[in-house]
């Protein structure tokens, strides 16, 4: 009797050892998940925000003067605290594959010095892999003294493949207070 | 080592049990864990149904009566976590220590420590988040599903829920590992595969499911943890993470979580079934692959959860169809206990009665469950009363029902009494009519553009509401009967027969009533196997 014991409790045990195995393996599978989102998002060029956030490395292109696509341009607060925070022109008549330059405004009204970060948005969404930026304030965060005002450029080509049926990109920016990554507070 | 055998050896001679709470806190028999994951359950059941009618007293009548809209929104939350987490699982897993022993003829389940352990855990996974009722800012508010930035809102007890989710997590993770030990390793000599009553069957693979996804919740709530408190940016849209992705994580969990709450049900219903039709069930080996089935598909339809977030067009067509593809063996399931019942002796004992009702009204559940598989219709019903109708469907008249048919069918067997079949039975008609005006209005309600979540409503939805209310406090107080009737059955039920049901089958039929408390000492000899095994 004590054989088959022994047998079922060593058999038990391996079980048990694999079972934990794979509970492990499933918790690393929860993690694995982050880059395949970014995978998974690269490919349908959905969600892709982190291209927009990146300079983007783009062949110079010859402007297409035939066609006219309206770039749009938004600013917005979400509770990042007391901020002006506006652009300059709100709508801008580009021609796909030439370089233009827009400027955004910020001033910190919070009352104490602090590190802004400007997370990029463009809708609609199958235009985000044709808007290319060479130069944006989002790129790093952005310190700002006590009061500061700044006038922040921006950069961008409109890519000449651009489908067709798109003649309105709106680029849109939230601003997120970065003081207590930066370690400020 | 010897120690242990030493006591093992002890306790081969006879009913020999601990006394006072020795026994229920350091209990390593299954019987007994058993029990206490039931009682705990009841416990919660009464607690998130309290929450719940709460909810509806604020929504009898159009304007805020009674509570302000931050507690309100607490209450939907709590409600979810309480139920499912405290209420539903554990009470599955209760089921599961009671029966699978008795089902395979184990003496007891393989790691009896680790069972002490898993549920002991409980208890204080819930002083963790019902403790948050009571800490400043209030109990979570944002929705059982956690959603970031909202989630990352709250105040203090935003880390208790994220803990009590973790060890809610371990508890039912080990729960699980137990079951796949037992059932792989315990079954008598003999007892193959395919042989195992369906009960067992169901709760092997929601035992894998669990295995395989809690820990991605685990993982998921460690992130929000690291990204409110470490810095991290996982989901941080401000340090370039995507808000968007903790929803595919959270629905990687969560859609396998809802089979993990109905394949039990399925496994009890395939059992009561063919006792009170006297015939065996139908198509015993395709409900066994029809189980795995929807096990397997489970794993690859999460984002019908979140069709409006955006994805790409092939996408929602994937996971349209893929959901829709579910219907097939969950059709096979509800077809083989249509053809069981069909030509069968039957009788509407309450067990019966109970797994007649999850029959229609699960199958209700499932239908609204197809239409909000419609990508297009999912747009309009999306974050409705609809929705709120379909998943309480499958969850109430479907689990719900399902476990108390479980408690009505085996009771006899655990406590050796037979219960007031009369009271049952009212208790089983309240219930099945007030579930119906409860939720059936609910329907309406999102048909007509009634958002979930929200305390107050236009007043084109008063008179729903208030039908639905009245239905949610009718069922709720009918659910008073069920402890009141098992309180009854242990004071002064008549004694019930090994085989309290002439047409039970199943190696727990074999044991006398109440089921000793070492059962199976001997492995059942294969004459008792062919006897119970029958299908």
């Amino acid at each position: 009797m004590t054989a088959p014991r022994d047998t079922l409790r060593r058999e038990n045990a391996r079980l048990t050892a694999r079972l934990g195995l794979m509970t492990l393996g499933s918790f690393a599978f929860g993690f694995a998940l982050v880059p395949l989102y970014d995978v998974m998002c690269t490919i349908t060029g959905f969600g892709n925000e982190k291209a927009l956030a990146r300079a983007a490395d783009v062949a110079p292109q010859v402007a297409d003067e035939s066609r006219a696509v309206t770039v749009e341009f938004v600013a917005e607060l979400p509770n990042v605290g007391n901020w002006e925070f506006r652009p300059v022109v709100g709508a801008m008549q580009v021609h796909p594959g030439r370089l233009y330059e827009t400027e955004f405004i910020a001033k910190n009204l919070t009352g104490h010095d602090t590190v802004m970060q400007a997370v990029p948005n463009l809708a609609p969404r199958n235009a985000s892999g044709y808007f290319h930026k060479t130069e944006c304030f989002c790129f790093t965060p952005q310190p700002f003294a006590k009061g500061e005002e700044r006038v922040m450029p921006v950069r961008f080509i409109v890519d000449r493949a651009l489908p067709r049926h798109l003649d309105r990109v709106t680029l849109a920016y939230t601003i997120y207070d970065q003081s207590i990554r930066a370690g400020l507070r | 080592m010897a120690t242990h055998t030493h006591t093992a050896a002890a306790h081969d001679d006879h009913d020999h049990k601990p006394h006072g709470w020795r026994r229920w806190v350091f209990s390593t028999n299954h019987k007994d864990i058993g029990t206490m994951y039931l009682v705990f359950a009841c416990t919660m059941f009464f607690v998130g149904g309290t929450m719940a009618l709460i909810v509806r007293a604020e929504l009898f009548q159009p304007g805020l009566q009674f509570v302000d809209p931050q507690f309100f929104n607490s209450m939907t939350s709590m409600h979810a976590l309480v139920m499912i987490f405290g209420a539903i699982m554990p009470a599955w897993v209760g089921l599961a220590n009671w029966l699978i022993p008795m089902q395979i003829g184990a003496p007891d389940m393989a790691l009896p420590r680790l069972n002490n352990l898993s549920f002991w855990i409980l208890p204080f996974a819930f002083m963790l988040l019902l403790g948050t009722l009571f800490v400043p800012g209030g109990a979570p508010a944002g929705g059982w599903t956690m959603y970031p930035p909202l989630a990352l809102q709250a105040g203090d007890s935003f880390p208790m829920m994220i803990f009590a989710v973790h060890l809610m997590g371990i508890s039912s993770v080990l729960g699980a590992i137990n079951v796949v030990v037992t059932v792989m390793n315990m079954r008598a000599p003999g007892l193959n595969l395919l042989r195992m009553p369906l009960f067992v069957w169901t709760w092997l693979i929601t035992a894998y499911l669990l295995v395989a996804v809690m820990p991605v919740l685990a993982g998921a709530v460690t992130m929000l943890l690291t990204d409110h408190y470490f810095g991290t940016s996982f989901f941080a849209a401000s340090g370039g993470g995507d808000p968007v992705m903790f929803q595919h994580i959270f629905w990687f969990f969560g859609h396998p979580e809802v089979y993990i709450m109905i394949l039990p049900a399925f496994g009890v219903v395939s059992e009561i079934i063919p006792a009170f039709s006297r015939k065996p069930l139908f198509g015993y080996e395709s409900m066994v692959y029809a189980t795995a089935a929807i096990g397997f598909l489970s794993f690859i339809v999460w984002a019908h959860h979140m069709f409006t977030v955006g994805m790409p067009l092939a996408g929602q067509l994937f996971f349209m169809l893929a959901t829709m593809l579910i219907s097939v063996p969950t059709g096979v399931k509800i077809f083989n206990w249509c053809a069981t019942m069909t030509k069968g002796s039957l009788s509407f004992e309450p067990p019966m009665l109970f797994a007649i009702a999850f029959l229609f009204l699960f199958t209700i559940g499932g239908f609204s469950g197809l239409m909000l598989a419609i990508v297009p219709a999912d747009f309009q019903y999306q974050d409705s009363y609809f929705v709120v109708a379909h998943f309480h469907y499958v969850l109430v008249p479907g689990s719900l029902f399902a476990i108390i048919g479980a408690v009505y069918y085996w009771l006899p067997k655990w406590v050796g009494r037979m219960y007031d079949q009369k009271l049952a039975t009212v208790h089983f008609w309240l219930s099945a009519i007030f579930v119906n005006v409860l939720f059936f209005p609910q329907h309406f309600l999102g048909l007509a553009g009634m958002p979930r979540r929200i305390p107050d409503y236009a007043t084109q939805f008063a008179d729903w509401n208030m039908v639905s209310s009245i239905g949610a406090f009718g069922f709720g107080f009918s659910q008073l009967l069920l402890p009141f009737i098992i309180i009854k059955c242990l004071r002064s039920g008549a004694p019930a027969p090994a085989r309290a049901w002439d047409g039970a089958h199943g190696l727990e039929w074999e044991l006398p009533s109440p089921a000793p408390f070492h059962s199976w000492e001997v492995p059942p000899s294969a004459a008792v196997i062919e006897r119970g095994a029958e299908h």
